[in-house]
């Protein structure tokens, strides 16, 4: 069973229905119990990164925090994958108005994207090829160059030890990053057509 | 860097999608789920979707269309027409859109694109303006093109920007549905008056049209329907064009 955290912010439709398609049965939840019996779980995301580590950090309808089951599920070994915010929450903290700690499982911060893509558009939406500094199997299906579906205004920075693919926008961009059974992307798999969903594929896989 | 984006547009009315000239006249296409899937397929990169029924009924139907197009085509999906409020967007975003656009509606209040990028995010706000040139300016009209709002769209596209506005879809009356070419001045102005991603919609009826439009101009896509709905044009042939052309697209 993969669970798709749901801690009431962003469009998780599309996530259940990629993963339908590819004939995988999620769970879209946000109870804590069913998320520590989770063979695999993806923490999507969008919107602001202060309110949504809020939502993910408080007590919830049932009575408890996700924030810490999805902590002890990382930890315990639970392949996790983070989806643009979903990823960029991975991190140690953000800048994204204001200071925000973040989960702090992958080091690095996040930073606005207009610090580093000067003259260029805000946010970074559309679709940006890959580049693979290392081999993962989160991309075992995909070849160097394809493109994948971004919508960012900020980005992971200082995280140089778990970036896995990157593309360019003004200066080379996380495109994704992980760490053992740690995972996140910057882009939408589930938007990014075809290898997008060989993507998802490989992360119900590792 | 992105690569420029291809993207059909559906008018769906009563769950079909159809096709006008000038907005009038329309005549039924095809199935909207059909002409989706073999769409996502080819290699479109993103499809908009506009409702243009104006009956509860039709809405059902829509709100139906886009559920099952949402689950099977795993591209980005642009949702428009009869976006009047918060709760319209709430409707349309979970039948599996991810952008909306708003157009006539943020013209009665256009309080709406603020507090809608307020609450969905700007990436979420797409503007919609359907522009004609009266005496010589370019001029926002309202209903599908029907009304004239006398409001100047240069203003009104930068007014959108600055409330929180993430894309702006210009669609020049004077262009549209005469698959003449895209509106290459109109969109320079508008290119030229903000800094979020412009959609060139309105003109397209040739593979030249859209190498044109994109060696001319800094959009960041083009948008057409009927020349592909009609196979006129397909796809991949537009997209291996523009590579050889030079324009960097998703192959």
């Amino acid at each position: 069973m993969i669970c798709i955290v749901d801690y009431g912010v962003g469009n998780l439709f599309s996530l259940k229905s990629s993963l339908a398609f590819l004939g995988k049965n999620a769970e879209v939840t946000s109870d804590p119990v069913r998320l520590k019996k989770a063979q695999r779980i993806i923490l999507p995301g969008v919107g602001a990164f202060g309110d949504a580590i809020q939502k993910l950090s408080g007590a919830n309808r049932f009575g408890a925090n996700l924030k810490s089951a999805v902590m002890e599920c990382a930890k315990g070994g639970t392949p996790l994958l983070g989806v643009c915010l979903g990823m960029q929450m991975l991190f140690e903290r953000s800048f994204e108005y204001g200071e925000h700690g973040g989960l702090g499982l992958l080091k690095g911060e996040v930073r606005p994207l207009s610090e580093s893509a000067r003259g260029l558009k805000i946010p970074h939406m559309g679709w940006n090829s890959l580049s693979f500094p290392v081999k993962n199997d989160l991309f075992k299906y995909v070849s160097e160059g394809e493109f994948v579906y971004f919508v960012h205004s900020y980005h992971a920075v200082d995280c140089a030890d778990s970036v896995i693919a990157t593309c360019f926008y003004g200066g080379d961009i996380t495109a994704a990053s992980a760490k053992d059974n740690v995972f996140g992307t910057q882009f939408h798999p589930e938007k990014s057509g075809d290898t997008g969903l060989r993507i998802l594929k490989a992360f119900c896989e590792v | 860097m992105l690569a420029k984006r291809i993207i059909p547009c559906l008018d769906v009315k009563d769950g079909r999608v159809v096709k006008g000239k000038n907005f009038t006249g329309l005549a039924d296409v095809a199935d909207p789920v059909a002409l989706a899937a073999r769409y996502s397929e080819s290699g479109a990169d993103e499809l908009v979707f506009y409702d243009i029924t104006a009956s509860a009924e039709g809405r059902k139907l829509f709100a139906d269309v886009l559920k099952r197009v949402a689950e099977r085509i795993f591209i980005p999906l642009t949702v428009g027409g009869g976006v009047n409020d918060l709760d319209d967007f709430a409707r349309v975003l979970n039948c599996g859109a991810d952008k909306v656009s708003v157009n006539t509606g943020a013209l009665k209040d256009p309080t709406l694109i603020s507090r809608a990028a307020k609450k969905y995010g700007d990436q979420c706000v797409v503007l919609s303006a359907d522009v004609k040139r009266v005496d010589g300016r370019f001029t926002v009209f309202a209903k599908g093109g029907r009304e004239n709002t006398g409001r100047d769209a240069i203003e009104w596209i930068k007014f959108a920007e600055r409330s929180g506005a993430g894309e702006i879809v210009l669609n020049s009356i004077d262009t549209d549905g005469v698959k003449g070419g895209f509106d290459i001045p109109m969109l320079a102005e508008v290119v030229a008056a903000v800094n979020i991603p412009v959609i060139a919609s309105g003109g397209a009826g040739s593979v030249k049209h859209f190498v044109d439009l994109f060696n001319s101009v800094n959009v960041d896509a083009g948008l057409g329907a009927s020349v592909f709905h009609y196979d006129q044009i397909k796809i991949k042939d537009l997209k291996a064009e523009l590579s050889k052309a030079g324009v960097r697209v998703r192959s």
